[in-house]
């Protein structure tokens, strides 16, 4: 158990190294100029701002000394600067890092409860129309595109049927709550503004259900293949001899030892989460990463989008450490190669 | 010899095709509907230019009319036919999806061949490459590299390439470790064959079942990215009635939701047929990996 978790910890720095390398890579393909990849187009005839820039980066040197000087500015946290902003990559981040939290935890939230209660359905009364309806459901939301769900269901909700306000956070004129966590719903609360929280809640919501109405899914899918597997167990037939009635055998007996294999899945749905945030902030107009990274996307912002890409790769990388290690510690009998 | 061969040859097709009917048979219902929509997708695309529809880049009627009679599913901002685009949008995005699988099955079926079959530093190589592509949120990777080449078509099909490619490589990695220790290639072997003659001749052959199951699947999934990083503007260019684009455009007219809701339910039923089919094939072939 602790051998392994010191293998996975040992494997990271390899991996965070070879992410940096294919950054590094890309920043000196972009246009065949690396230079291209650090100044917008409309400074390259200011010869200060490129002298800096060059210095900075080393441009005038070989290869391989840019390549450390590359990987000594990042871990000293410096992503370059964005075209867009004029500000470092990593404070932009920094700054819109809340938002998108509150978006993916949210929805996550969203996302677990849905597919669980699904699941349970569906592995409850399988092969009836119950599982046939609940295992559409959660299919269709992962083979919708998000940015299309988003963008009807926005439509329906608050122009055809107006329950739920626009896009954004908040609406336009108000003012945040005071800033200690950066999320809007618990800073709102701290302030003990229960009007403001409400409000927050009422612009989390849509975006929340769409960005976890994707993961519910894969969620659904392993919960129910997960219960169904426990059903036939001897142990669930014992249940069942002993009198138990089928509700009881599926939430008192089965459901504990189903948590496990789904535990594996909460590291997997990070990547859809990721992918999710991205399109879903662009449609909501959600200040957060993943409105900056379409916006970096869109008008060439390179240091934007390696910086993101960079800092999401971390997370990535995080998240599937977790879950590994949360698995390793759930169920012991898991072989360590 | 002549003879022999055109009694031979249609036998054995018709074997062919009475096996394939055969299985499809055997497939539960959604995978049967699945193929079909498939199948519809596959004939739109194929024929679509013969098909009595507007011209999708041309302006055939008001701007923003809702859907009718006339325009099935109303006209975008520049008055072209909505239905019209979403038709000719499998033009573009089907054969995309197509050539994203195609080849990151071949570049990552031959590297996982070769790292499971020959093993040591090439083998270690290969995976550390296949570790670390996968580090990367599959998303990100695909806008860096194509923001990188370049917006366009032909720049986004590659960098979906270079983030699909590694799942084959695991998988063939896993195939060919299990059978390269069968006796027939222990057999192969002592008969005197090659290195690469076991390899192409008696291994791989038996490995592509999980590969072509998972291919399936992910057909539709590129289907997304595709449209995802043509939304986001790194992908299909205007006017081209590309899926993600189209929907783009629907998002930028807000009011006029069915700009976007042909091409979104186009895109659905592709994602859907294809998990449909790749649930069916896996339960009837690998039933390992479910």
């Amino acid at each position: 158990m602790l051998r392994y978790i010191v293998r996975r910890l040992i494997g990271i720095p390899f991996l965070l190294l070879g992410v940096a390398s294919v950054a590094f890579l890309l920043s000196q393909t972009t246009k065949g100029d690396p230079l291209a990849a650090l100044v917008p187009e409309r400074m390259m005839s200011n010869t200060e701002v490129v002298n800096a820039v060059k210095a900075e980066w080393g441009l005038d040197r070989s290869l391989p000394v840019r390549y450390f000087i590359y990987i000594g500015n990042l871990l000293q946290g410096d992503l370059g600067t964005s075209f867009a902003t004029r500000r470092p990559v990593a404070t932009d981040i920094a700054e819109r890092l809340p938002a998108t939290l509150e978006l993916v935890i949210s929805a996550m939230i969203i996302g677990t409860v849905m597919g669980f209660s699904l699941g349970l359905l569906s592995a409850r009364f399988r092969n009836t129309v119950t599982d046939g309806s609940a295992r559409m459901f959660a299919l269709v939301g992962s083979s919708l595109p998000i940015f299309w769900s988003g963008l009807i269901l926005l439509y329906l909700l608050s122009v055809r049927f107006p329950i739920v306000p626009g896009t954004g956070r908040l609406p336009p004129r108000t003012t945040p709550p005071p800033e200690v966590t950066g999320f809007y719903t618990i800073d709102s609360l701290l302030a003990g503004n229960i009007p403001l929280f409400l409000e927050v809640l009422s612009h989390l919501a849509l975006p929340a259900f769409v960005l976890g109405w994707a993961v519910t899914g894969i969620i659904t899918r392993l919960v129910r293949s997960s219960l169904i597997e426990g059903l036939s167990q001897d142990y669930a037939r014992t249940a069942r001899a002993k009198g138990a009635p089928e509700r009881v055998v599926l939430i008192h007996h089965v459901l504990r030892n189903a948590l496990i294999p789904v535990l594996t899945v909460l590291g997997f749905t990070f990547a859809y989460l990721i992918t999710g945030a991205v399109l879903t902030e662009s449609i909501f107009s959600w200040p957060g990463i993943g409105s900056y990274t379409v916006r970096a996307a869109a008008s060439l912002d390179y240091p934007a989008i390696g910086g993101v890409t960079i800092v999401g790769s971390v997370a990535f990388l995080m998240a599937n450490l977790i879950t590994d290690i949360a698995y390793a510690w759930a169920n012991p009998r898991i072989k360590v190669h | 010899m002549s003879v022999i061969g055109t009694d031979i040859a249609p036998s054995a097709n018709r074997r062919r095709i009475e096996n394939s009917i055969r299985t499809f048979q055997r497939l539960p219902l959604t995978a049967r509907i699945g193929a079909v929509i498939l199948l519809f997708w596959t004939i739109t695309m194929l024929t679509v230019q013969l098909w009595p529809l507007a011209d999708p880049l041309a302006m055939v009627g008001r701007r923003l009319q809702p859907p009718s009679l006339e325009h099935w599913l109303g006209t975008d901002a520049l008055g072209r036919d909505v239905f019209a685009r979403t038709m000719e949008g499998s033009v573009w995005s089907i054969p995309i999806a197509f050539i994203v699988v195609a080849a990151a099955v071949a570049i990552g079926s031959a590297l996982g061949a070769i790292s499971g079959y020959f093993g040591g530093l090439l083998d270690s190589v290969i995976m550390r490459a296949v570790d670390v592509t996968l580090s990367f949120p599959p998303i990100l990777l695909a806008m860096s590299v194509a923001a990188t080449l370049g917006p366009g078509l032909g720049n986004a099909t590659i960098a979906m390439v270079v983030v699909w490619w590694p799942i084959y490589a695991r998988l063939m990695r896993a195939q060919v470790l299990e059978v390269r220790e069968r006796e027939h290639v222990e057999a192969a072997i002592a008969g005197g064959a090659g290195r690469m003659r076991v390899l192409v001749v008696h291994i791989m052959p038996l490995c592509w079942t999980p590969t072509l199951v998972n291919a399936t699947m992910d057909f539709g999934q590129v289907v997304l990215l595709a449209a995802s990083l043509s939304f986001i503007g790194l992908g299909a260019t205007p006017p081209s009635p590309e899926w993600g684009s189209m929907i783009a455009e629907g998002a930028s007219k807000f009011y006029s939701w069915w700009i976007a809701f042909g091409p979104g339910m186009a895109i659905l039923s592709v994602v859907l047929a294809t998990s449909f089919l790749g649930d069916g094939l896996r339960d009837l072939f690998d039933r390992r990996s479910a």
